[in-house]
């Protein structure tokens, strides 16, 4: 088990109110495995992954929980231990490449810049594996993208450069925000293909954070599903395409157009809206859109049941589903 | 047999950039001889990526942004012939519903104002019958009579855009370009959005361009597809024929892109990753 | 049941008299109800100790007069209005209608949020209904000279609050009057400036293109004018009159604003509901004046505040240098100015206009940034998530 976190609480303090946006949620990530946190906007699955390595912006924070990487608690290291460890071990993609890079500084000095911090390589080293990285992820060229800078590469070529920065340290897990979110489809295609092979050829984890459900079914082998803070499924891949054990993950997969279904045929959708954090329904926070909710939905929320000792469903009627 | 409603031809859209004074001036052919025909009571689905033109398509042929050259018909009229004037008193019949459901409500005005407005401009209805008209819009698109005296900000994005739709819906027109209207909604939301879409073509017979650049939505409401590649039309075909027999290298490759929700059927893991195809600089 | 009428009758009639009280005693809008009891107050003191002004105003044709007897008048029915209807539902009970969340509630209960702001919009309120009443609050005339040297160079007491002047003219009532003018001039000159610039900088920002550079070359001409000289100029030409110093004031300002709402306007243009607009086939006025100028109004507000402090602050220099209102015609600028050469033996002849001045400006500054405040919406974070 290379992550695994538990209890995991992140709050932020607004005037309003206590915007609960991470609330008690537990997973873990195993070594080579791709796991994807799936939700929609707002769900809370960005705030997940940047409370894992420390970046949530203020006023929120880590309010409680444990997330252990290879065995130390992240949450607990000091602010210096924790800086070596991102970058080195963990790598982050981020959804926008064009906010995420420096726009001020060629795409090649900002990769050498992390392996000659991570790495301790001199200049040349640097700008010499720099160059290859640039041309493992795709880059055609990469001796003169070396001295590009952010704005001049089109939004496909962006985000492989930050994908060579997340990795170019042979991070243990790879963090990735909508990687692929901001990109045309046929852009797009070819970054999950990139992120794959990387996958393979460095033995790393990927932590994948998306609402496009397309992108998980290429990617991923075990899924969470997250609703208002909250993981409300949890289960491999296969089984939550083919089975879905919780009404939301259901209505999810029904909402999706899919490739071939034929024209004008309406679409499943799920009424209503999802609830505004500071507003949340009592319960099980899903239930008022849901068709199996009734009065016992309304009291507490339900925790992760087992439906087999693979999948978990937060749902008190997951046997219904 | 349905007649045709709107026909586009040799419809080019440039703008010039570059200084005026110094160096070459140049231009951004963002539509490029386009030609296309939609019969009355259709759904035409607009596909292509970011850059291909079918944002600027819509709104020329609306001319909210005034083409270069080439001829729209709407109902055997050229509309691009028509003074200001004259065209204002068809704009009405020809509407159109925008992306962005944050920024298409004025901030200011109440959702009653907002959707009174064109039924007084145009003088749909007398106004002693205004307000009964906008509870009747807004019950069309499923929300409830008394959202009326809100304002746009107490809404989710999903509702502005019925919002939206009932605005566009109050001119009762015959024409409505969608300029990807779900693209910025999560996923149960859009499913709402495409359903009150397909149920208002079918109860209001619209017409409708529905511009987008994800095949799959497009394919659960349109008639025909047209792609759209730099500029250009590459391929229009009826829905099925086109989805399960693409010629242009274009419309296969877009296809081939779509992702389908099925862990089961995945693309193989590259041994090596080549240089794409795809643009490198901006 | 008769008993209950008659309660009801009673209540009423308590506050029809004594407006405020009403409020009070149902626990209803409490904070409105201190308001209209205070405001109740003091104007029935002021009519008490002052029946002699209000009885002079009715014989003599003074404007100033008159202005402050229709706002006792009128600021009098308001309160005695708001007080009946609001007791009357109380005693029947009526169901509040829910309160419309205006863009502009919101901006207002944030704005409340800011104690400093809050504390600013009272004492300007404060200061302004003072000037309109500077009749019934004056305690002497201030133009009145008498016994010069018996009476000049009073330092404060009972009888002069603020001391006496180098002609005996009580200082007080001579910053009451100074008031009025500094906070008019203020006041109206930057309403002529925003109305004009806003109007001229939306059209130019909305139609862009020629018309657009066309009227912003007029504006950038404008500007790089140094205001001091333009308005020596103005004013050695035109007699400084209050009137003119309003007009010269405002006319200068306008180009300032015309820009700042050019950019807004640039901004809002491409907004999609504008695009909306325009697919409806609304003429280009409806646009920029239904949809346009009320978005980008709030920057404009902000610095209107701001304005106005700058605009008090150009007069009383003017006034100051000899070159703005001349005496007698009290303003601060002119009463600081004249106090300068006494300093030193009476200070209190600048001092007291000088700090009112000060306090003045400050709280229009602050002001203007609880407005900024405001209006600027915070970030959301939602979107984060």
């Amino acid at each position: 088990m290379l992550l695994k976190v538990e209890n995991l609480r992140s709050f932020f303090f607004l005037d309003e109110g206590i915007l609960r946006a991470v609330d008690d949620i537990s997973f873990h990530v195993n070594e080579e495995e791709t796991v994807a946190l799936v939700g929609e906007s707002g769900c809370g699955k960005t705030i997940a992954a940047l409370s894992l390595i420390d970046l949530i912006p203020s006023p929120g924070r880590v309010v409680k929980g444990k997330v252990y990487f290879n065995g130390q608690d992240l949450l607990k290291l000091s602010a210096e231990h924790m800086r070596r460890i991102r970058g080195k071990m963990i790598g982050f993609v981020f959804q926008e490449p064009s906010m995420a890079l420096n726009p001020v500084f060629t795409v090649g000095y900002q990769i050498a810049e992390v392996l000659r911090l991570h790495m301790g390589m001199g200049v040349k080293e640097a700008e010499r594996e720099t160059i290859r990285l640039l041309g493992e992820t795709g880059i055609p060229e990469p001796e003169k993208r070396f001295k590009a800078y952010p704005f001049e590469l089109s939004g496909g070529m962006q985000q492989r450069a930050l994908i060579a920065l997340a990795v170019s340290c042979h991070p243990r897990l790879l963090i990735a925000d909508e990687p692929t979110t901001a990109l045309d489809v046929t852009v797009q295609v070819g970054i999950i293909d990139l992120l794959r092979h990387l996958q393979k050829l460095y033995d790393m984890a990927i932590l994948l954070i998306t609402h496009d459900l397309g992108v998980v079914a290429e990617m991923a082998d075990r899924i969470m599903v997250m609703y208002t803070g909250k993981i409300v499924e949890n289960a491999p891949a296969v089984d939550i395409f083919k089975e879905p054990k919780h009404p939301y993950t259901k209505g999810l997969l029904g909402s999706i157009p899919k490739l071939g279904k034929g024209s004008k045929n309406p679409l499943q959708g799920i009424p209503g809206a999802v609830p505004d954090f500071l507003d949340l329904p009592p319960g099980c926070t899903f239930h008022p859109r849901c068709e199996l909710g009734d009065r016992d939905c309304r009291k507490k929320f339900p925790k992760l049941f087992a439906v087999d000792y693979v999948r978990h469903s937060a749902c008190y009627k997951y046997y219904k589903v | 047999m349905a007649d045709v409603l709107l026909s586009v031809r040799g419809l080019k859209t440039y703008f010039p950039f570059g200084s005026r004074w110094f160096g070459t001036r140049g231009v951004v052919k963002a539509v490029d001889d386009v030609e296309f025909a939609i019969k009355r009571g259709q759904v035409l689905g607009l596909v292509g990526e970011s850059g291909s033109g079918k944002t600027t398509l819509g709104r020329s042929i609306l001319r909210l942004i005034e083409p270069s050259e080439g001829e729209v018909y709407f109902e055997g009229q050229d509309i691009l012939r028509l003074s200001p004037r004259d065209f204002r008193m068809i704009r009405r019949r020809m509407q159109i519903v925008f992306q962005d459901p944050y920024a298409t409500l004025n901030p200011r005005m109440q959702i009653r104002q907002i959707i009174a407005e064109p039924l007084l401009f145009h003088k749909m209805v007398p106004p002693n019958k205004v307000t009964s008209r906008v509870i009747e819009l807004l019950t069309k698109v499923g929300m409830e009579a008394y959202f009326m005296y809100r304002y746009p900000h107490e809404f989710s994005g999903g509702q502005r855009q019925r919002i939206a739709i009932a605005r566009a819906l109050s001119m009762e027109p015959d024409f409505i370009v969608a300029d990807e209207p779900v693209s910025a909604l999560d996923v149960s939301v859009q499913a709402q959005i495409i359903n009150i879409l397909l149920r208002l073509q079918r109860t209001e017979n619209l017409t409708i361009l529905f511009i987008s650049h994800d095949l799959a939505v497009v394919e659960s409401i349109a008639d025909r597809i047209a792609v759209m590649h730099e500029g250009k039309i590459v391929e229009e075909a009826g829905t099925d024929y086109l989805i399960r027999y693409p010629h242009h290298p274009y419309t296969k490759s877009l296809l081939r892109s779509v992702l389908d929700v099925d862990p089961t059927t995945r693309r193989p893991v590259k041994r090596r990753i080549s240089a794409p195809t795809e643009p490198t600089m901006k | 049941m008769k008993r209950k009428n008659r309660f009801k009758k009673l209540i009423l009639f308590g506050a029809l008299v004594l407006p405020g009280s009403g409020h009070l005693l149902f626990k209803k809008n409490t904070k409105l109800g201190i308001h209209v009891l205070l405001g109740s107050t003091v104007v029935a003191l002021l009519l008490i100790f002052r029946w002699d002004r209000f009885v002079h105003t009715f014989q003599s044709r003074a404007f100033d007069d008159w202005l402050a007897l229709i706002f006792i008048f009128l600021s009098w029915s308001a309160m005695v209005f708001i007080s009946v209807k609001h007791t009357y539902e109380s005693l029947i009970e009526k169901i509040k209608k829910p309160k419309i969340k205006t863009p502009l509630v919101l901006a207002s209960r944030r704005f409340k949020e800011n104690k400093l702001a809050v504390i600013s919009l009272y004492v300007i309120c404060i200061f302004y209904i003072i000037a309109i009443l500077a009749p019934f609050l004056a305690t002497h005339d201030p133009s009145a000279i008498e016994n010069v040297l018996e009476t000049r160079y009073q330092s404060p007491s009972w009888e002069h609050p603020f001391g006496t002047d180098e002609y005996g003219r009580d200082l007080y009532s001579r910053a009451l009057y100074g008031a009025r003018v500094s906070l008019s001039v203020g006041l109206l000159a930057v309403l002529i400036a925003i109305t004009i610039g806003t109007l001229y900088g939306s059209v130019a920002g909305y139609f862009g293109g020629f018309i657009d550079s066309l009227m912003m070359r007029f504006v950038d001409v404008f500007i790089a004018f140094p205001t001091f000289f333009l308005l020596l100029m103005l004013v050695g030409v035109f007699e400084a009159s209050i009137v003119a110093m309003i007009l010269i004031l405002g006319l200068t300002s306008w180009p300032g604003t015309a820009r700042f709402i050019r950019g807004e306007v640039l901004s809002l243009k491409e907004k999609q509901f504008t695009e909306a607009a325009r697919a409806i086939g609304l003429p280009h006025r409806t646009i920029i004046l239904r949809h346009l100028i009320p978005n980008g109004i709030s920057p404009v507000l902000v610095s209107a505040a701001m304005m106005v402090s700058s605009m008090i602050y150009s007069e009383a220099g003017l006034s100051f240098l000899g070159i703005g209102i001349r005496p007698p015609t009290p303003t601060w600028g002119n009463m600081m100015s004249a106090g300068r050469d006494a300093l030193l033996v009476a200070w209190w002849v600048a001092l007291f206009p000088g700090g009112i001045l000060a306090a003045t400006m400050l709280s229009f500054n602050l002001l203007a940034d609880g407005l900024r405040d405001a209006f600027d919406p915070k970030v959301l974070m939602r979107r984060f998530l």
